[in-house]
């Protein structure tokens, strides 16, 4: 371990909360995205024991709708939106560019603390009434009809909104004046265009959910007539607001994994990564393309039909950058020497389960066939192959890859390969009978099913059981780690980032002197400062060794 | 980070700390596009669907006000630019008296848009229970130029009367819409007026100490560009709120 | 610092920003006494163009766009282009709806059916 780091460079309860500096912030995140993480994994649980039997097992309907909506809130909020771009991407997009720290240090902080307002406000609404109206705040349920706690809610996802987007403000900045000599904008790590484009969606997103989500706000508590029909109001204008960020956020959880999975990916084949220009541009394209699809979400209400025509044809679009992404990097795999490494396992099982949640989204921006599956389990499938199976995977190996980085420990190998796949089992048997369930019309938000629905139900109850493990055992390991793991040294795997070039853990100011860089990203094959040559056999470090 | 100066730890040079918080303010500025955006976007909706009533929500503004306040901001988006070609040039006794115009005729709008809201909560527009857009036709003050009233008057009864082919039977219900988006957006633009003052008051005290100079002028440059939006806010919202249907 | 760009500070003088002050007032003028006309369907489009003449002035000249960067020229576009989107594609919805939305018929004539 190097003498001075950043863990060590000051002591003391103020010194984590006052600090500036962007890794011990990116550590403040990772406790709080944690924190909301097991809440809401509180409340999925409570809903899988509940759908053990076709009349409901645990609560009354009232409390089941509560259940639903805080795990969505929670889950979708306050994990995985800031998950990896505030807790992986504050701690090391200035390494991975060679910068001191991220441009407007104080606002990072500042967006932390207004993090955990918000976030004190959803729980204020948790604790006192519940919430009831589903994710997703429809009008006129949540400004007239719902008894439960909706103002501190929307309050608390309006205030969080400043969070994400001063995150988002604070990486644009970084990426386009505070990289080092060198660092063109093609030698870019395709992690930190991944968090450009992601920031791009949480800068112009996030005002308009946060706008919309006042008007409810005041609509509730005014009795205004904005979104209410009684009043003159349109409730499909509601949607169409809450829709225009909420669709592309799934690309703010989504991007960021696509951009870990893009670092993991050649660092465990020892290749460069192919199509590093397609990858980058697909970044962007996914952002903006995500913001002309939002109606896909209305296909039932009473939207034109003329504009679901050309939003179901937009839609279609999203997938031409996604597929380039996956297709890139299988085809980095090709005749790669591959280690089965815990953060590669975790890609390759991000590559899969992206794959069917993606395709599956086909599915649901086909018009006619939409009307089928809308609002079924289908649903609920798909969108969990995108966040549980794409982004959630992607999270945890990140966390995986750069905690040597992080901690300066090695965590054991041969555990973590296990947890990883009793991760994907267990994703698996959780979410594809639901699937099933949904083709065959089982709607979402019911408390109770007919009971030849149980098979399928139950299954997919104990595979969340498993999915339970596979997230506790990397965080009982990754704990352990930090006092007992081995040394980690500078670059255990090796790899050809920039971050790789400083200690672990870093120094507080990152590099010990201004990095130059004259290197091309990703050459695997010819960087001998590192040890990496073409033909030469080389082993990560691990932590069991 | 610590500090040098002017010259905070994270940059290397002044030159890039101004590129980096002038690129800042912009980006949050296209934040501010869009979360206005948000409200413009309900507006033209609702405005299309209920011309009629949105024409008599309007016709009940006080236009003098509203040009005059126009005029106010305006000028005050002059004086903002004024203290920054000051600091440019390093006039310091300028920047100083700019700035402090500045915020006088931020506050002098602020003054005028409260006598509006007033004279909305007397005349029972306030969106709520107590709502009734034929309230100040039925309850004139003594003050009222009893002709202004007859018109307003004449003009709800032609707005109802369903001899109009535009006629409205819910005007009541639709002006509540109207007024609902009125406060919504001028009060979300005010709260944005008191925000930019108080950035103008820290502005005045640094700029007291004589700080800026034509090297290190950026806070100016930046609040600058916020007060400027702020402006450009207006310069949409007065046409939009004042000026619908005012040619009958 | 990679892209530094080269471009010095360019002062506006102060002649420049009474114009562009004068045709603000002038702009203003003309919207109140156009409002008072009637133009039928163009009332709002003549509000409008005013309106965005005298918004791209202030951009351009108090706001230093016309002598900034072109990556903040980018940034105002990019702005004007997801407003664009958002106001565009979902007015798209409203103008094509058929039936249209009746929204004038109380609920309660709906329920009767």
């Amino acid at each position: 371990m190097p003498r001075d780091h950043y863990l060590n460079a000051s002591y003391g309860i103020r010194s984590w909360l006052l600090t500036t500096d962007h890794k011990r912030i990116a550590l403040l995140y990772l406790i709080s995205v944690t924190f909301f993480f097991f809440i809401g994994g509180i409340f999925a649980t409570m809903i899988r024991i509940h759908l053990l039997t076709p009349a409901g097992a645990l609560v009354t309907p009232e409390t089941y709708n509560k259940l639903f909506t805080m795990h969505g809130v929670a889950m979708i909020f306050f994990f995985l939106i800031p998950s990896i771009p505030a807790v992986l991407g504050n701690f090391l997009i200035p390494p991975m560019i060679g910068a001191k720290d991220l441009a407007f240090p104080k606002i990072n902080l500042l967006s932390w603390y207004i993090y955990i307002i918000g976030g004190c406000f959803v729980l204020y609404s948790f604790s006192t009434g519940g919430l009831d109206t589903g994710w997703t705040f429809y009008t006129p349920l949540s400004s007239i009809y719902s008894n439960s706690a909706v103002t501190p809610a929307v309050l608390g996802i309006f205030i969080n909104g400043f969070s994400s987007i001063l995150t988002g403000l604070n990486f644009i900045v970084t990426i386009h004046t505070m990289r080092a000599p060198g660092m063109t904008w093609f030698r870019l790590p395709l992690f930190a265009w991944a968090h450009y484009a992601t920031s791009l969606v949480m800068i112009l997103g996030t005002p308009v959910v946060a706008i919309t989500l006042l008007l409810a706000g005041l609509e509730r508590m005014f009795h205004l007539g904005f979104f209410n029909p009684a009043m003159g109001g349109d409730p499909i204008l509601f949607q169409h607001l809450f829709w225009f960020y909420s669709h592309p956020a799934v690309y703010i959880m989504i991007l960021p994994s696509m951009g870990v999975v893009s670092e993991i990916i050649p660092t465990f084949a020892r290749k460069p990564i192919f199509g590093y220009h397609f990858i980058a541009a697909s970044s962007i394209a996914i952002a903006v393309i995500g913001f002309l699809v939002w109606a896909h979400h209305m296909f039932v209400t009473g939207e034109s039909t003329y504009a679901a025509l050309a939003f179901s044809f937009l839609s279609y679009l999203v997938a031409i950058p996604s597929a380039v992404k996956v297709f890139n990097w299988t085809a980095s795999l090709y005749k790669g020497s591959i280690s089965w490494d815990a953060p590669m396992l975790y890609a390759l099982g991000f590559i899969g389960l992206f794959t069917i949640g993606g395709l599956t989204g086909l599915f649901l921006a086909c018009l006619g066939l939409d009307i089928h599956i809308h609002d079924t389990y289908f649903v609920i499938a798909h969108f969990h192959y995108i966040m549980v199976g794409g982004a959630v995977m992607g999270y945890v190996g990140g966390l995986h890859y750069w905690w040597p980085k992080i901690t300066g420990k090695l965590y054991p190998e041969a555990l973590s390969r296990f947890a990883a796949i009793v991760l994907f089992i267990g994703f698996n048997l959780t979410f594809f009978p639901q699937f099933i369930l949904g083709y065959l019309g089982m709607p979402r938000r019911y408390h109770s099913y007919p009971p030849e629905f149980q098979v399928l139900n139950v299954l997919s109850t104990a595979g969340a059981s498993v999915l339970a493990l596979g997230y506790l055992l990397p965080m009982a390991y990754l704990t352990w780690s930090m006092r007992y793991g081995k040394v980690a040294g500078p670059n255990p795997w090796p790899a050809t980032g920039l971050e790789w070039k400083t200690d672990s853990p870093p120094p507080a100011e990152n590099f010990h002197v201004t990095p130059v860089v004259d290197w091309e990203p990703y050459d695997y094959r010819n960087r001998p400062d590192l040890g990496l040559v073409a033909g030469a056999s080389l082993t990560p470090a691990h932590g069991d060794d | 980070m610590h500090r040098t100066g002017e010259l905070y730890g994270q940059f290397q040079t002044l030159e890039q700390q101004k590129e980096s918080a002038t690129l800042g303010m912009w980006i949050f500025l296209v934040t501010e596009v869009l979360f206005f955006g948000g409200m413009f976007l309900t507006y033209t909706i609702n405005r299309h669907e209920y011309f009629t009533a949105f024409g008599v929500g309007s016709n009940t503004l006080d236009i003098k006000l509203g040009t005059i306040n126009t005029a106010v901001l305006i000028l005050s988006s002059l004086t903002m630019a004024m203290a920054v070609w000051s600091a440019q040039v390093g006039k310091k006794a300028l920047v100083t008296g700019f700035l402090i115009a500045t915020l006088a005729l931020g506050s002098v709008f602020l003054g005028i848009k409260v006598v509006e809201y007033k004279q909305k909560f007397d005349h029972h527009l306030v969106p709520g229970r107590n709502f009734d857009v034929w309230y100040h036709s039925e309850h004139p003050l003594p003050s009222d130029d009893p002709k202004e009233i007859a018109a307003e008057r004449e003009e709800l009864e032609k707005a109802t009367s369903s001899q109009n082919p535009k006629y409205d039977p819910d005007v009541n219900s639709h002006a509540q819409l109207y007024f609902s988006l009125y406060f919504a957006m001028t009060g979300l633009h005010a709260l944005h007026m008191i925000v930019g003052a108080g950035l103008l008051i820290w502005l005045i005290k640094v700029s007291l100490s004589a700080r800026f100079t034509p090297q290190y002028n950026n806070p100016v440059e930046i609040v600058g560009l916020y007060w400027h939006f702020v402006d450009i806010v207006w310069i949409y919202l007065f046409p939009l709120l004042y000026l619908i249907d005012r040619h009958r | 610092m990679a892209e530094h760009s080269e471009h010095s500070e360019h002062i506006v003088s102060p002649k420049v920003y009474i114009v562009i002050f004068l045709a603000l007032i002038v702009g203003t003028t003309l919207t109140v006494w156009a409002a008072f006309r009637n133009f039928g369907p163009f009332n709002i489009v003549i509000a409008l163009g005013i309106a965005t003449t005298k918004a791209t002035l202030v951009v351009l000249y108090f706001m230093h766009a016309r002598y900034s960067p072109k990556r903040t020229q980018l940034v105002i576009v990019c702005a004007v282009f997801w407003l664009a989107i958002m106001l565009g594609l979902t007015l798209s919805d409203y103008q094509t709806r058929r039936p249209s939305m009746s929204r004038l018929v109380p609920p309660a004539a709906l329920c009767r059916g």
